[in-house]
């Protein structure tokens, strides 16, 4: 097992590389000259030599990558340009709210997507299997910004039962934290319901055709026990590993989620530095989120590994 | 197309386009789900195409006696913060967010598959150099990539459709890749090679062809994707721009005046769903339709 993952590990660095030089140069796509960005009203040559120094622009660009990548290797990804605090600290400070938002995305999804799913495959071709389709199909089809807007004119602006936005850290008042974050959660957590329930129903439906399944009936065994013991277990084998997968997604879908309910996270330090032209910033958000993602995708494979009997001897 | 299939070795796998395409509409004809889809797509795309000849007031027309006034008779969708008609603005977006979802998937498909077959076909380093690439693309969240993109070429459609564009092709790299190591073992193309064809003719006429099935599934279910990424990047202000109207920057305004003016956000947010719907049941139509293991 450890030396799957010392595996996976080692092929992931070339992909992280590829992925430090796109995010170096996107920066050197930028038209113009980016000292005049940093020394704002400042024109005296004087200053923009030495900024120009400072920053190593006058280097060649490989020196200038293997600089950057050295810093970012010691954690540091630059100084943010609005708040002139280190990007990492920003990046550090917002990303327990994003990770609140989407632990308890996936709480909803798993808690909604596996039983639908379940449903769905178990009644196959009745009514009930065609209104969970459509509704995991609207599901994903439904921008979330707009699921958004709706629930907060009827929840919080008609009900009056949850507030519209906000944000508070679940350290200092925990209830007060879930209740703010429900709605945005619930929002985050609709497209990866729908994606849990189809393969959900997907796994259960191959699942259910196998022999051991025909054989657990044969035996006469009570349908509830043949589904929830032997089919549901080995059903979830792909949708644990999805779901791993899919968690690195929730990272992306909170930029919009973060931006309508106010929540001051990952995604939304994003936008605002995209506004703000404060680019360290992008540059360092889209680095760790890639990485994350990447290392998401590690936890996937693994948790295949671990929860599939028949590969562990393989791999 | 019409010479994709002319040299005799072709096999079972490269059936005469037409064939196949009544055969794919007979499996669409009897899923009504996907008809429903296609339905819906058929509306926007015909309201799209038509908006300037519908007497509709100008996108950007302004009554100032009608400041967010729900809808009524005059008005049926209502009018927004700046006394504009709706259903103008809903048309024109139309044309703002299919034009986008459908250029954004063509910039895709036209980087993508030339680079995916290449490196299926010629395997070796290109292959190599090129799935590291993809795969590290990979990696990066699809509205991340696409916020990184618009960040740094600016805000506009233009750039938007660029961005979404780029932050889509991985996914064509990896698929036409895939598709071209599975076809170029075929028969039909190693008969091809043996009789002399050329490479590009080869591609051409054997590899592409065959391997277009899965790319039309794939690009009906990227549209729907990124028309929602452009509404995304328009309700974000990274998209288009004011005073052309767009679905989703129609969602950014209302989102202000959401005690007021509830209709404001009510009625883009409808057209999205319907569009995005309209195409993932065609894409799923499709993929059924062109599945050889379907019945």
């Amino acid at each position: 097992m450890l030396s799957f993952i010392g595996r996976r590990l080692l092929i992931a660095i070339p992909t992280i590389f590829v992925i430090s030089v796109f995010v170096f140069l996107l920066q050197k796509m930028l038209p113009g000259d980016p000292v005049l960005a940093l020394a704002g009203e400042e024109r005296d040559p004087e200053t923009l030599a030495a900024l120009r120094d400072l920053y190593r622009l006058n280097d060649p660009l490989l020196v200038q990558y293997a600089h950057w990548v050295g810093n970012a290797l010691r954690g540091d990804l630059g100084i943010s340009l609005r708040t002139n605090q280190p990007v990492t600290d920003l990046m550090l400070a917002k990303l327990p709210v994003t990770f609140q938002l989407a632990v308890m995305a996936l709480i909803f999804a798993v808690g909604i997507g596996i039983p639908m799913g379940i449903l769905s495959a178990v009644r196959k071709g009745t009514w009930l299997d065609y209104i969970a389709n459509f509704v995991a199909l609207s599901g994903l089809s439904i921008p979330n910004f707009w699921l958004g807007i709706l629930l907060i004119l009827l929840v919080s602006v008609n009900l009056g039962w949850l507030p519209a936005s906000g944000y508070m850290a679940f350290s200092v008042d925990p209830v007060r934290s879930i209740e703010t974050m429900l709605m945005p959660a619930f929002v985050l957590g609709t497209a990866l319901a729908a994606a849990l329930m189809r393969h959900t129903r997907s796994a259960m439906l191959t699942v259910l055709k196998s022999d051991y399944v025909r054989t657990a009936r044969a035996k006469g065994l009570r349908e509830r026990i043949v589904i929830l013991k032997h089919a549901l277990r080995n059903a979830l084998v792909p949708v644990v590993t999805v779901s791993a997968l899919l968690f690195g997604e929730l990272l992306a879908g909170a930029v919009l989620t973060e931006q309508i309910f106010s929540i001051p996270g990952f995604g939304k330090l994003i936008v605002d530095a995209v506004f703000n032209r404060d680019y360290a910033v992008v540059q360092g958000v889209v680095l760790v989120t890639s990485i994350g993602f990447i290392f998401m995708n590690i936890l996937a494979d693994t948790l295949y590994i671990v929860l599939n009997p028949r590969l562990r001897y393989t791999s | 197309m019409s010479t994709a299939h002319t040299f005799d070795a072709a096999g079972p796998a490269a059936l005469k386009p037409q064939r196949r395409r009544s055969r794919v509409w007979g499996k669409l004809r009897t899923r009504p789900s996907a008809l429903f889809g296609g339905a819906l797509v058929v509306v926007f795309v015909l309201l799209a195409i038509f908006a300037p000849v519908l007497p509709i007031p100008g996108y950007s027309a302004t009554d100032w006696a009608a400041i967010r006034q729900a809808p009524s008779l005059e008005y049926p969708l209502g009018t927004d913060h700046n006394g504009r008609d709706l259903l103008s603005r809903m048309i024109w977006g139309a044309q703002a967010s299919l034009f986008a979802g459908v250029v954004s998937v063509v910039i895709a498909v036209c980087v993508g598959v030339p680079l995916g077959v290449m490196a299926g076909w010629r395997g070796g380093w290109t292959d190599a150099t090129i799935s590291r690439i993809t795969e590290a693309l990979l990696a990066v969240p699809f509205l991340i990539l696409a916020i990184a993109f618009a960040a740094f070429l600016g805000p506009s459609l233009t750039n938007a459709m660029i961005a979404i564009g780029l932050s889509a092709t991985p996914v064509f790299i990896r698929l036409a890749r895939g598709q071209t190591l599975a076809v170029k073992t075929e028969d039909y193309v190693e008969s091809a090679r043996a009789a002399g064809v050329g490479q590009l003719p080869t591609l051409w006429r054997y590899i592409l062809p065959n391997i277009a099935p899965p790319i039309i599934v794939q690009a009906t279910l990227t549209v729907a994707t990124a028309i929602i990424a452009e509404a995304s990047l328009s309700f974000l202000g990274l998209g288009q721009q004011p005073p052309a109207p767009s679905w989703g920057a129609m969602l950014n305004n209302a989102k202000n005046f959401m005690e007021q003016a509830p209709w404001m956000a009510i009625w883009p947010g409808a057209a999205i769903f319907l569009v995005v719907l309209g195409f993932n049941l065609l894409g799923d139509g499709l993929r059924d339709a062109l599945d050889p293991r379907e019945t």
